[in-house]
């Protein structure tokens, strides 16, 4: 990626998921954090994979479930007297 | 344990077939599995079928649920098994293992470097951002996908995660990080040369 070892990369991009969910040990943070500060690869690599998950969570993502599938399900389910609008 | 499924549910209800608790549970957890359905085998009908196959299983088994994981993990590990077995069905070709023989290839590597993140949300949640991003999860290797849609999408930890679909916290660790790497290289592509345009 950059004139410093690419071990260094290989290394960062494999603890990147924990690194993100916060699930390191601080040693290890540290660790990555000082890589992060000197390889602009890297530090792309972790803003574009957190932009990522953060566009996945967005709230546009997750549409209800439609109510004639709604419907049939609780009539599959013999659950028909229950069946009120949400 | 995650945003989208804050009710509470009496299981001691469900288990003596209380059916108004038992609508509840279908009114609370029925989007998330509907939605998880629809990623994995990307047909309405399909999803259709594992959401009605779920609760039916559900109904059925319920009183063999030994709570040694929340009610929620239970409901996810039947939905998965239930859309893994159509998917099987549907696609007997589709490897659902692939992801042990894809951790020897060194694909994980990042090739795109352009920084994206700073973009604003607008841009990236426009039609056609979503589009991108709906087709990429799409093109998501099934066993790494199904991982993915759990972890991110529905918000289960590693733990609940790795429960729900029996695998390792380690394996989901694995799966999760080289989705999220898949679909950041995807993204890097579409938006790299978005930027270069606009220059």
């Amino acid at each position: 990626m950059t004139e410093h070892a690419h071990t260094d990369c290989e290394k960062m991009l494999g603890f990147l998921s924990e690194y993100i969910d916060g699930g390191l040990n601080p040693e290890l943070c540290q660790e990555i954090e000082k890589h992060l500060a000197g390889c602009e690869n890297c530090r792309v690599v972790l803003n574009t994979t957190k932009r990522t998950i953060d566009l996945v969570h967005a709230p546009v993502e997750k549409p209800d479930l439609p109510e004639d599938v709604r419907a049939r399900l609780f009539k599959r389910l013999n659950l028909d007297d229950y069946l009120k609008p949400k | 344990m995650n945003k989208t499924m804050p009710t509470e549910i009496s299981l001691e209800a469900l288990v003596a077939g209380d059916r108004a608790e038992f609508a509840r549970l279908v009114d609370a957890y029925s989007s998330p599995i509907y939605r998880l359905g629809l990623r994995m085998l990307g047909d309405p009908q399909d999803a259709e079928d594992v959401l009605q196959n779920t609760f039916l299983s559900v109904l059925t088994h319920i009183s063999e649920f030994e709570g040694r994981s929340s009610l929620a993990t239970w409901l996810y590990r039947i939905a998965a098994n239930e859309a893994l077995m159509l998917l099987r069905r549907k696609k007997p070709e589709v490897n659902l293992d692939d992801v042990e023989a894809a951790d020897e290839a060194e694909d994980l590597l990042p090739t795109q470097f352009v920084d994206w993140s700073a973009l604003p949300e607008d841009e990236l949640l426009s039609g056609e951002g979503q589009r991108i991003l709906d087709g990429a999860i799409a093109t998501l290797p099934e066993s790494m996908r199904l991982v993915f849609l759990l972890r991110d999408v529905e918000g289960l930890s590693i733990r609940e995660t790795a429960e729900a679909l029996n695998l390792t916290e380690t394996n989901v660790k694995t799966r999760l990080l080289r989705a999220r790497l898949f679909l950041r290289e995807r993204l890097s592509t579409y938006y790299g040369g978005h930027m270069s345009h606009e220059e």
